[in-house]
């Protein structure tokens, strides 16, 4: 009995000092969207930094999906209780941007903490998503990524194709897709996030305007316009595939992501970053390459970003800024960017991450992982190549994504959908105008 | 004869009713009054300003197409539930009432889904009809039929409503059994002396007899579908496809959470109150009079 107390006197007496030894670390919170092998990754990178360094603690948690994340960080910004860092996807910038008061612009952030940050280290289509048209970074790219086009070698072959043939038109992928269907392959292509890849990347790709007002970056009075004869052809085009039974399906996000891996399709549209986990899971031979384009226009132009960036809410102490800015400085390392880019399939987000990567011989090790970041950097970026900064942009791509299954289901046109959406989808823009003026 | 009691003073009835008093205040008439309030602003979501529009909410709703849409797929769903569970209740209840040996198994083993949260409910329909893994739907495919609900509106309808039904039946089964095992034996044996069959019994001497039972269970179960299903249909559909599966209160949800449309979301939960307090209405006034106590 003397014994027993002894140890939980001691216990105690261990715990009190394990209490005080924590408080004196500033704890920093960051809400983020990462499971499975990417969350893996990111509380490995949680790890070393606070292994690196005594002042600061980093305390992750996982918040749900991208858009979950963003709800309960705005949510918990209006009760109060708000994290130090939150992760918004690419689709909030434009939400994020407008609740001007809720975050500390990371410019901001990086002065006052005396951390050294400078914005043209970091890659330009990446960077300009991120930054004001008078050219002040707002918040931290952490995750950016661009569509590629996954291919399933072993299928195609199957399917009597060569896996090394060319891909890079759509009509080369439609023929690929009537021999996979003749020879009884039931997925020929699938797609993940399909407004992303097969609407606004489209956009970008073929130097189509996604919205007026240069994407929504020249002013709030923008106009949706995807219903251009292109888009109307393109999205036609997946309509009558999915009602042949060439392209499956199968949901709004990445969902189709498990029957890629699993081998179940031969063609998968998703974003570079699907690489960490078809790495980990695929038992088939896969390749990478460009998202494929229409031959009508000379040469596709760049495609777009998709990815998350951290964004430093207000409201918090000086002390606390100041280890957030810590946190994001060791994040922007080039070792620690050039692992991320490589472990993830995520793009560097600094040149330097690029250049080490390059050196180390990555790229020849893992062919096609440099497609992504050379089909974003190929040309100069024009207006409608920049990005998207679209307010309610989470309500619109659910407006998107209904009518685009009415196309898929073969209840409606594409010409029919697409002028839907681009209507209801402005009602919206309105709203989030007057709300935001 | 009437009995009254009648308290002398105030101070102690008042204290006997306010427990309940400030529950109603607190649970009910604050957060109305709340929703009645912001139907009237648009705020930005992370609430640093706010506008007032008078009606314009609205007017945004009454106008889009959508919005008008998902009454009659409030209506479809909320019909289908409240029959569905309630008809497959009282039949399983009337085949439990039946039995001589081993009730008590059957029983429990009967009211055992409600004990499962809507949303997990969900999860796990959503796996038995998952178009990767799926049991169901792998055996669909195997006699030739392609399972898609992400795609296809009326298998997506039908998975939710099946969900929502699947859980529901085991409440509705308690009722009636309560209220079967209450009608007395004497007169079902009455009946059986002069020869009426088992069915026969059924729909001439117990249905009526269960009328007060069956009518409780029409309201709950309506409050139900129209409430308490968002769980299962977040979790199978999230109202999807192309807003198929999308019913009042999930819209609410979805504008309000999903969309940070706070105004709209307000605006919807105070036509939502009235179309319940209406269909609430209706019932007792209508519907109630044909039930014999």
């Amino acid at each position: 009995m003397k014994k027993l107390k002894a140890i939980i006197a001691s216990l105690a007496l261990f715990a009190m000092f394990a209490g005080t030894a924590a408080q004196a670390k500033v704890e920093i919170q960051w809400w983020h969207a990462f499971g499975g092998r990417l969350g893996e990754l990111l509380d490995e990178q949680v790890n070393k930094f606070n292994a690196s360094q005594d002042k600061y603690t980093v305390v992750h948690t996982r918040k749900g999906n991208y858009s979950e994340t963003l709800n309960a960080g705005i949510a918990a910004f209006r009760a109060g209780q708000h994290p130090n860092l939150l992760m918004v996807f690419e689709v909030g910038t434009a939400s994020l941007m407008a609740a001007k008061g809720a975050y500390v612009p990371m410019y901001q952030l990086m002065k006052d903490a005396k951390q050294s940050f400078k914005p043209n280290n970091y890659i330009g289509p990446v960077k300009g998503y991120y930054t004001t048209t008078d050219g002040k970074m707002l918040s931290l790219p952490y995750n950016a990524s661009t569509p590629v086009l996954w291919i399933n070698k072993d299928l195609m072959k199957q399917a009597g194709l060569d896996p090394e043939m060319d891909l890079s038109t759509w009509k080369q992928v439609g023929n690929a897709l009537d021999a996979a269907k003749a020879k009884g392959i039931d997925c020929g292509l699938t797609t993940a996030w399909h407004s992303w890849i097969h609407l606004e990347n489209f956009s970008a790709y073929h130097n189509l305007p996604f919205a007026t007002k240069a994407n929504g970056f020249a002013g709030l009075d923008t106009e949706l316009s995807f219903n251009s004869p292109v888009h109307i052809k393109h999205i036609q085009t997946l309509g009558k595939w999915s009602q042949e039974g060439k392209f499956k399906y199968l949901g709004r996000r990445n969902e189709s992501g498990a029957n890629f891996r699993a081998g179940e399709c031969m063609f998968f549209t998703e974003s570079s970053a699907g690489y960490a986990g078809i790495k980990k899971e695929a038992k088939f031979d896969f390749g990478i390459r460009h998202l494929p384009y229409y031959g009508a226009t000379e040469a596709p132009q760049n495609t777009i970003i998709g990815g998350a960036s951290l964004w430093a809410l207000s409201g918090k102490s000086a002390e606390e800024n100041k280890g957030t800015a810590a946190f994001l400085a060791f994040l922007s390392r080039t070792d620690i960017q050039a692992k991320w880019h490589q472990d993830t399939g995520y793009l560097p987000s600094t040149i330097a991450a690029s250049k080490q990567t390059k050196k180390e011989g990555f790229y020849s090790k893992n062919p096609g992982t440099d497609l992504a970041g050379i089909q974003m950097m190929r040309n100069k970026v024009t207006d409608n190549s920049k990005g998207l900064r679209l307010g309610s942009f989470d309500q619109i791509r659910g407006i998107i994504d209904e009518e685009m299954e009415g196309v898929y289901s073969g209840k409606k046109t594409a010409q029919v959908a697409l002028d839907s959406a681009v209507k209801r989808g402005n009602v919206l823009l309105r709203r989030f105008e007057r709300a935001n003026k | 004869m009437e009995k009254r009691v009648i308290f002398k003073g105030w101070w102690l009835p008042a204290l006997l009713v306010a427990p309940q008093l400030i529950i109603s205040f607190l649970f009910f008439f604050y957060p109305s009054g709340q929703a009645l309030w912001n139907s009237l602003f648009l705020p930005d979501p992370f609430g640093l300003k706010t506008e007032f529009v008078g009606l314009d909410n609205f007017k945004f709703l009454l106008t889009d197409p959508y919005y008008l849409e998902s009454f009659k797929t409030t209506i479809f769903f909320s019909t289908a539930v409240s029959f569905f569970s309630m008809a497959i209740g009282l039949y399983l209840a009337a085949l439990a009432d039946r039995l001589i040996k081993g009730a008590g198994v059957y029983q429990t083993l009967l009211i055992w889904p409600y004990a499962i949260a809507p949303a997990i409910a969900g999860v796990l329909w959503l796996f038995l009809f998952n178009g990767n893994i799926g049991l169901v739907s792998y055996y669909l495919k195997g006699l030739g039929y392609e399972w898609n609900h992400t795609l296809n509106g009326d298998e997506a309808m039908f998975l939710v409503i099946l969900a929502s039904t699947w859980g529901r039946i085991s409440y509705n089964f308690l009722f009636f059994l309560a209220g079967l095992q209450a009608i007395p034996k004497s007169v079902i044996e009455a009946a059986a002396i002069d020869g009426a069959s088992f069915w026969k019994r059924f729909f001439t001497i117990v249905i009526p007899l269960l009328s007060p039972i069956t009518f409780f269970l029409l309201v709950v179960n309506i409050v139900y579908a129209f409430f308490d299903t968002f769980g299962v249909i977040h979790t199978i559909t999230s109202g999807g496809p192309e807003q198929s599966t999308t019913i009042l209160v999930y819209k609410v949800f979805s504008d309000g959470f999903v969309s940070q449309d706070l105004g709209s979301s307000a605006a919807q939960s105070v036509i939502l109150l009235l179309v319940v307090g209406v269909l609430t209405v209706v019932q007792f006034k209508y519907i109630e009079r044909k039930v014999h106590y």
